[in-house]
């Protein structure tokens, strides 16, 4: 048991934070907007929770300009990834277990 | 207790997933309706035929004009519906029309019709009359098939069953108006209807 919850990931223990791995594992890039819609969460909060996970270097801050607007995306890196799948899988044998 | 809160977790993480790939808004009941189109269609295309005076349509006819323009009708009113439906369909779950996973879906779903449509018109060219109705019948097929990976799922086997149709359509040449009907009008009625039933009638 002690094991499983060593792969519980504290970066990703909070429902906002899940939800932007779980947004940026099945798509490549996606800006603040889109985030921000399928999350249904503020500006302030959407931000600070990215900036957690950038801080952790799972994710990946893109900036660029389209035309004169700036535009910044965000993926998810190969680390980021991997560490959301271990969440997962950890997840998913605490439940079997507790059945 | 925490196990639940777990699952809970796991569910959430399954519909963001989906939310955020896949155009999920798209109405059953626009589906019965573009078949019930197809269906008054099919069956007024029927009747020019028979009314016609030769047994068999040139392209510079009227009657030929005439077919055309009540192809392109039934085509422009059933995305119109789709499109309309949808918009409410929209409005009800909280997804937006306009997003990243519509647009791809939309861009999927073009390709292989494009394609198909410029094939259609070049057999209509270059006199393979017999071929366009199971031609434009597999590459709609092959559209729904592809985008069924960004949209409703089940969408895949509306597909498969346009891409078997037209491939036996393509033995029986010169009956593509009675293949059309059936695929457009009758399969469309079908699964719109266990669409509709299945995910919309409840909510």
């Amino acid at each position: 048991m002690k094991a499983v919850i060593a792969h519980i990931n504290k970066a990703f223990d909070h429902r906002i934070r899940l939800g932007i791995m779980s947004v940026l594992m099945v798509n490549e890039a996606v800006d603040f907007n889109r985030l921000k819609e399928l999350l249904d969460v503020t500006d302030g909060n959407l931000a600070s929770h990215i900036k957690a996970l950038e801080a952790e270097e799972f994710i990946l801050v893109t900036k660029q300009f389209i035309g004169k607007k700036p535009n910044t995306t965000y993926s998810a890196t190969e680390n980021g990834k991997l560490a959301f799948k271990n969440h997962l899988d950890a997840l998913e044998s605490l439940i079997r277990q507790s059945r | 207790m925490e196990t639940n809160e777990y699952i809970d977790q796991l569910r959430d993480i399954r519909s963001i997933m989906d939310k955020s790939t896949r155009f999920l808004s798209l109405s059953g009941l626009s589906g019965v309706l573009a078949g019930v189109y197809a269906l008054i269609g099919a069956i007024a295309v029927d009747m020019i035929i028979d009314r016609s005076k030769y047994p068999y349509v040139t392209l510079y006819s009227k009657e030929f004009k005439l077919i055309c323009a009540i192809a392109a009708a039934v085509l422009v009113l059933s995305i119109l519906t789709a499109y309309i439906l949808s918009k409410g369909k929209s409005r009800k779950t909280g997804e937006k029309l306009w997003s990243s996973a519509s647009k791809r879906l939309l861009v999927n779903f073009a390709i292989p019709l494009v394609t198909g449509g410029a094939f259609g018109i070049s057999l209509l060219q270059t006199g393979h009359y017999g071929l366009i109705a199971p031609v434009t019948l597999i590459f709609y097929g092959l559209s729904l098939f592809q985008a069924s990976k960004y949209t409703l799922e089940s969408i895949r086997y509306l597909g498969m069953s346009f891409i078997a149709l037209g491939l036996i359509n393509c033995w029986f040449v010169g009956y593509g108006l009675y293949f059309w009907a059936l695929g457009f009008g009758v399969f469309h009625i079908i699964y719109g209807s266990v669409m509709y039933f299945k995910l919309e009638r409840n909510n």
